[in-house]
């Protein structure tokens, strides 16, 4: 699994997409931060970081997919599928190896954003006026949800050869995890269940992991999700078998 | 016994890609598998590597069941696949040390071990480059490295000559015969002169199913072949004879009246030669005799000749006529 891990992150880090992905991040997340006046800090007055955390995941939606849609469409696409399945790698070393990979180029992605925290602290009055338990637990919630994400876009990647579909499958799909169940959950159809289906989503549980409450639910709620969408990318691999 | 494959068949919804086909391949053999295109070879390939699971039967890979022990199958085994699939954005060395570390290889054996197989596939030149940069023939040779990293008991090679020039072809060649000496070698191929070249053993696949199954030198000299078994004696009498006569007096299996007055006798081969007794015949029924010749059939006898007309008449049909 390392083996395959290794090799992953090296061919992130030797195309382009890595450096891509991070530079379209930051600059997006850059200027939503200190330049747009919208959602900007500056104009906005509070010492807080959540134009970070409530618009990170969105841009996350496009920017994971890009980086998962090539991991097994791709070696479909090129033949290595069979060169690889035929080394002594069990499937879900295979799995696992890319999508620590993945995962890996999405943490080192937010690990720059730390500035940003850092700028935030120093401009609060008093300076470190800040909530800083609060930015804790939204960066957990934000790393465990790029984790869910690049769940979902291995997963896409590996359903299909064609990697513009992968993407497309992978945004969709996150979206729908992410927004998607709570605004299900608005409709008047579900009754009682409403909050069943608004807890299906991944918002509720990274709302409340924001307030600073790292909630064992919450966490099991990711790991969850992304063991799930695992196990079924592992079960599309071995359908070649069926 | 390295590779042993029993009554193994492999449908693909209701078409039939190989049909109950059995047999073993021992180390130190070289084992053309010859087929037209469609044939099975591949698949019986890609099941032999445990990338597809079979319909039915078994395959054993140095005493391993490929459904059971899949992972160990896989370590004994070198495998380039068809169309030789490769990592176009790595570097030679950074690939081969990729696939080495996925068979355990750590450390200085590992850079040894690349080292070794660099040398051998004849990469000295191009180990720095991208794979991608590379030609054809190189790249095959990456591929052949590749299989060769962990010292495999057991190498299959699907095609690994095709498209490559003929130095290049000479080339391959001689290395997949210095490689074959302690190990068990099966690959496909559409080159016959190849198969005359390399192979100790040839098996010709047609429709899934088995042809022919036989030693390259047998093959050759006819020995297989069911028609080489007799001998044929063409004779020409004066007047027509009672060909029943004939038979019983000569012990001939078989007497057939060709023309007018030349018929021809078929015995088997173990027989000695018929042709005095066709003499005696004649003496006897007071027929003159006015020709007798021994038949050398270069036409009807499979064998003989080169393993191209043995893989075209084993497989022609009315959709691939020879």
């Amino acid at each position: 699994m390392l083996a395959i891990y290794r090799k992953e992150v090296n061919s992130y880090l030797n195309s382009l997409i890595a450096y891509v992905v991070m530079a379209v991040f930051l600059t997006g997340t850059g200027l939503l931060m200190w330049v747009f006046p919208d959602t900007g800090v500056l104009s906005y007055g509070f010492a807080d970081l959540s134009t970070l955390f409530t618009l990170g995941p969105y841009v996350f939606m496009f920017l994971i997919p890009a980086i998962t849609m090539r991991s097994f469409a791709e070696e479909r696409k090129a033949g290595t599928m069979e060169l690889i399945l035929t080394q002594p790698v069990a499937d879900w070393q295979l799995v696992l190896g890319k999508y620590f990979a993945a995962w890996t180029i999405v943490v080192f992605t937010l690990i720059p954003t730390l500035v940003y925290y850092i700028s935030v602290y120093q401009l609060g009055n008093p300076v470190g006026n800040l909530d800083s338990a609060g930015i804790a637990g939204s960066y957990i919630g934000l790393i465990l949800l790029g984790g869910v994400f690049t769940a979902v876009g291995i997963f896409a990647s590996s359903l299909t050869e064609n990697q513009v579909i992968a993407f497309i499958l992978a945004a969709f799909l996150c979206f729908l995890l992410y927004t998607g169940f709570s605004s299900l959950a608005g409709l008047e159809a579900w009754g009682d269940s409403t909050l069943l289906i608004e807890k299906f989503g991944i918002l509720y549980h990274y709302d409340s992991m924001s307030r600073g409450l790292i909630d064992s639910r919450n966490l099991l709620y990711f790991i969850t999700v992304t063991t799930l969408m695992l196990l079924l990318t592992q079960l599309v691999l071995n359908s070649r078998k069926w | 016994m390295s590779l042993v494959i029993e009554n193994l068949t492999k449908t693909y919804g209701t078409q039939v890609a190989v049909n109950d086909i059995s047999f073993a391949a021992h180390p130190g053999e070289i084992v053309g598998f010859l087929g037209p295109n469609g044939a099975g070879k591949s698949t019986t390939m890609k099941i032999a590597t445990g990338y597809l699971p079979p319909t039915q039967g078994k395959v054993q890979v140095c005493d391993h069941d490929v459904e059971e022990d899949s992972v160990a199958v896989r370590r004994c085994l070198g495998y380039l696949p068809e169309h030789n699939p490769l990592y176009l954005d790595m570097y030679v060395h950074e690939y081969l040390q990729f696939i080495g570390s996925l068979y355990g290889l750590r450390g200085v054996s590992l850079i040894e071990r690349v080292k070794e197989v660099v040398t051998l596939c004849g990469l000295g030149l191009e180990q720095r480059k991208k794979i991608g940069a590379l030609s054809k023939g190189y790249r095959q040779r990456v591929g052949l490295a590749q299989a060769l990293i962990h010292n495999p008991q057991v190498l299959i090679l699907d095609e690994p000559t095709t498209g490559l020039d003929p130095n290049q072809l000479s080339e391959i060649r001689s290395l997949i015969k210095e490689i074959s000496k302690e190990k068990t070698v099966v690959f496909s191929t559409h080159i016959m002169q190849e198969v005359q070249a390399l192979c100790d053993r040839v098996i010709i696949i047609n429709r899934g199913n088995i042809v022919i199954d036989s030693a390259l030198a047998d093959l050759q000299s006819g020995e297989n072949q069911s028609e080489g078994e007799v001998q044929r004696v063409e004779v020409v009498f004066m007047q027509p004879v009672d060909e029943e006569r004939l038979r019983s007096f000569t012990g001939a299996s078989l007497v057939k009246q060709k023309y007018q007055n030349t018929y021809e006798l078929e015995a088997p081969l173990e027989q000695p030669d018929i042709r005095p007794e066709i003499f005696r015949f004649a003496c006897e029924q007071q027929q003159v005799l006015v020709g007798l010749q021994r038949l050398i059939e270069d036409q009807k006898k499979v064998g003989g000749t080169s393993l191209e007309e043995i893989f075209r008449s084993l497989t022609a049909t009315e959709t691939n006529p020879s």
